[in-house]
């Protein structure tokens, strides 16, 4: 087991993420937002906001070149990232700084490549230090995670496995030994914003809760606050990310007062909503409720 | 040549030469995908490694190769160019395949896979076009949809080989993310798998992506090499060279695989555009690191933090900034050489084997050409180079034309 004191005296990541979830009557926020947009000399401004407006943790994607996993919205963040001038050095530094004083767990989602390019020992050694609570990684699948869930557990960062609508039986089985929580991919397909939920999306986060014995984080396809607060009903979690980095795209001169808008709008929605709300959760969608 | 159709074909792997543990070629390879394609993964993997064993299928491909495609290609003794670099040269004449290159090996193999695992969509990613043409065409023969992944800069490029796709009955998705090229029809190409998964098979073009592709294409192209092995043996001898030039390398796995065993040089000459000391080349395994694209750890183009760079090469087929894992292997182990040859050098050998042999290469095998012609009069005694033509240069002469022509002298060019 880690050592639950960790370098700065605070719970490890695994035990920060655990307790996002812990006794939770209405699900957890988590919003995405992409790491050095609209720079990186405002991500300390703009993770404030991001916990301004409500969240229970965030999850900050490291930007990719060849993002194969995300949709329009967020392939367009990474190379605006990028071309604002991101690097990893440049991550460690804003983090370093930040990350000792914020009060929410914060997960960073990177693809492969960035993570091997300064070696994947080095990036988990520079993560843990700099106060990153886990790991997401969109193009390492389970089946080739046992070094890096190596590094990670000796360091005592979340791992966090992900789960698809096509997941067989054994690999729901197999992700039980993940840390953190699942990140429930709610639709066969990549990053975006859609106008509908998935339909069998509420039937699958329920399965995956049956199955995994984690909290079940749901993403990919959830943009608006009244499709976060139907999933919000069965997950433990709801992670918006497409939605929210479009609106932050569209007006970067505010970008952190339209983050706190955002993520306010989605937490209210989740926290409106009940077991008894307005809609019994059958997959229609709520085109035109889109909020402003 | 005996009578056709051909005999059932050799999918079976020599002893020692499979991919080890999760698609592995050494540490090179494995499978680095969103975790929604794994199942898609392992029942192509499964229905491969059925269908390859199945004489039903082999006799099948078989019987295409051979009265479709065009199969045994031959190899022609370029006796002039011999002469001018002082060795025996050979040439594996695959610029004689159907639709003009080797692509079509692989397509035909890929498709029929497609159709025995029940899906009739296909995707297709595709930069100068080859592979889209001989996808759409593999498609067409057999009845598939066939939709085509292409950058929009090479639509623009190549808008011929887009006329053809369409001609073929497929469809060209023109792709305006990043690069606009290659690597970017190919990120698209995956993002509509992810998206449609249970119904679209993904018919990748060269010897890249995540395992079982590597292999699987590999060994749809190996029927090169076993062709040519026996053809040089007629010919008077085995090769003591077997020279091809490496984009992802397809032609090469393709020509290399069945000499493996023997004691022969394996040569696979990247792209070295306007030279490796620029940025703009498209050497991989000469002038890049290993990492992770498309679904592979092998060798790429990537700056100090990961990001992938843009490849140059006068010739659009090698105009990528990764390569075959089973290339990275066979470099790290020394058993293939890669070298580098520039762009000017490529144009020159596309001159030279046209005006010696009256063969117009692509621009892709006159870089294979170009490596040899380099080292003319320094050959050894006794040397025998084999050479795989992998494609004939129709496709390029109207490219080459405009950039040699000073300003407004060819007609018809759109070029700036």
């Amino acid at each position: 087991m880690p050592n639950a004191g960790g370098d700065w005296g605070r719970p490890t990541g695994v035990r920060r993420v655990e307790a996002v979830f812990r006794g939770r009557q209405r699900a957890a926020l988590m919003p995405y937002l992409t790491a050095g947009l609209p720079d990186l000399a405002s991500l300390p401004r703009m993770l404030a906001a991001l916990a301004a407006g409500g969240a229970d943790a965030v999850e900050l994607g490291v930007p990719f070149s060849d993002p194969l996993a995300d949709g329009p919205a967020l392939q367009a963040a990474a190379t605006a990232a990028l071309t604002a001038g991101f690097t990893l050095d440049g991550l460690w530094a804003v983090l370093e700084r930040t990350l000792a004083q914020y009060p929410l767990p914060v997960v960073l989602l990177t693809y492969v490549n960035p993570m091997l390019a300064h070696g994947a020992a080095r990036f988990v050694d520079r993560a843990a230090a700099c106060g990153v609570a886990g790991l997401i990684v969109p193009d390492l699948p389970w089946a080739e995670s046992g070094p890096l869930r190596r590094l990670t557990r000796d360091r005592g960062l979340a791992l966090v496995p992900m789960a698809t609508p096509n997941s067989p039986p054994g690999h729901l089985q197999r992700i039980r030994s993940g840390a953190g929580f699942v990140y429930g991919v709610s639709v066969t397909g990549v990053t975006g914003v859609r106008d509908q939920l998935a339909p069998d999306v509420l039937a699958f986060a329920s399965r995956l809760k049956d199955a995994v014995r984690l909290p079940v984080a749901m993403g990919f396809g959830i943009s608006t606050p009244e499709q976060a607060a139907r999933v919000g009903r069965v997950a433990d979690g709801v992670i918006v990310g497409s939605a929210l980095v479009t609106a932050v795209m569209q007006d970067p001169a505010h970008a952190a007062e339209v983050a706190t808008a955002r993520v306010r709008a989605l937490r209210a929605a989740l926290d409106a909503d009940g077991p008894d709300g307005p809609d019994g959760g059958d997959g229609d969608g709520e085109e035109g409720r889109r909020p402003t | 040549m005996g009578a056709r159709p051909g005999p059932a074909i050799d999918l079976k792997h020599p002893e020692g030469l499979r991919p080890s543990g999760r698609g592995r070629f050494g540490p090179f390879g494995g499978q680095f995908v969103p975790e929604t394609l794994m199942p898609a993964l392992e029942a192509l993997d499964q229905a491969y490694r059925a269908a390859r064993r199945d004489p039903v299928f082999r006799r099948e491909l078989g019987e295409i190769l051979g009265r479709y495609v065009g199969r045994p290609t031959p190899i022609t003794a370029a006796e002039r160019l011999s002469e001018a670099v002082g060795a025996a040269v050979y040439l594996k004449r695959e610029d004689l395949c159907h639709t003009g290159a080797h692509k079509i090996n692989n397509t035909v193999g890929q498709l029929l896979l497609a159709r025995r695992m029940g899906k009739e969509r296909v995707i297709a990613e595709t930069g100068a076009g080859q592979h889209g043409v001989a996808t759409a065409t593999a498609a067409a023969l057999l009845g598939l949809r066939a939709e085509i992944y292409m950058g929009a800069e090479d639509v623009d490029r190549q808008a011929l080989n887009v006329y053809r796709m369409r001609l073929l009955g497929a469809e060209v998705h023109t792709v305006t993310s990043g690069s606009r090229t290659l690597k970017d029809a190919t990120n698209e190409a995956i993002r509509d798998w992810v998206t449609h998964v249970r119904h679209t098979y993904y018919a990748i073009g060269s010897v890249v992506g995540p395992h079982p592709y590597p292999a699987m294409v590999r060994d749809f192209q190996a029927v090169i090499g076993r062709e040519a092995r026996r053809q040089m043996l007629a010919l008077g001898g085995p090769p003591t060279h077997v020279v091809a030039c490496v984009g992802g390398g397809s032609n090469a796995m393709g020509i290399f695989h069945a000499f493996r065993r023997d004691p022969v040089a394996l040569v696979g000459v990247e792209a070295a555009g306007e030279g490796l000391h620029t940025a703009r080349h498209a050497a991989s395994l000469s002038a890049g690191t290993p990492g992770v694209l498309h679904g592979a750890l092998s060798y790429l183009l990537q700056d100090a933090d990961g990001q992938i760079r843009l490849a140059h090469s006068v010739s659009a087929g090698l105009d990528y900034p990764g390569v075959g894992p089973e290339h990275a292997h066979l470099a790290a182990t020394g058993r293939a050489r890669y070298e580098a040859v520039t762009d000017d050098a490529a144009l020159a050998a596309f001159h030279e084997l046209s005006r010696l042999e009256g063969i117009i290469p692509a621009l892709e095998s006159a870089h294979a050409v170009a490596w040899v012609w380099s080292r003319r009069g320094q050959w050894p005694k006794g040397a025998r180079i084999l050479i795989n033509l992998s494609g004939r240069g129709d496709k390029d002469v109207d490219q080459v034309a405009r950039r040699e022509a000073p300003a407004g002298a060819v007609g018809g060019g759109t070029d700036a």
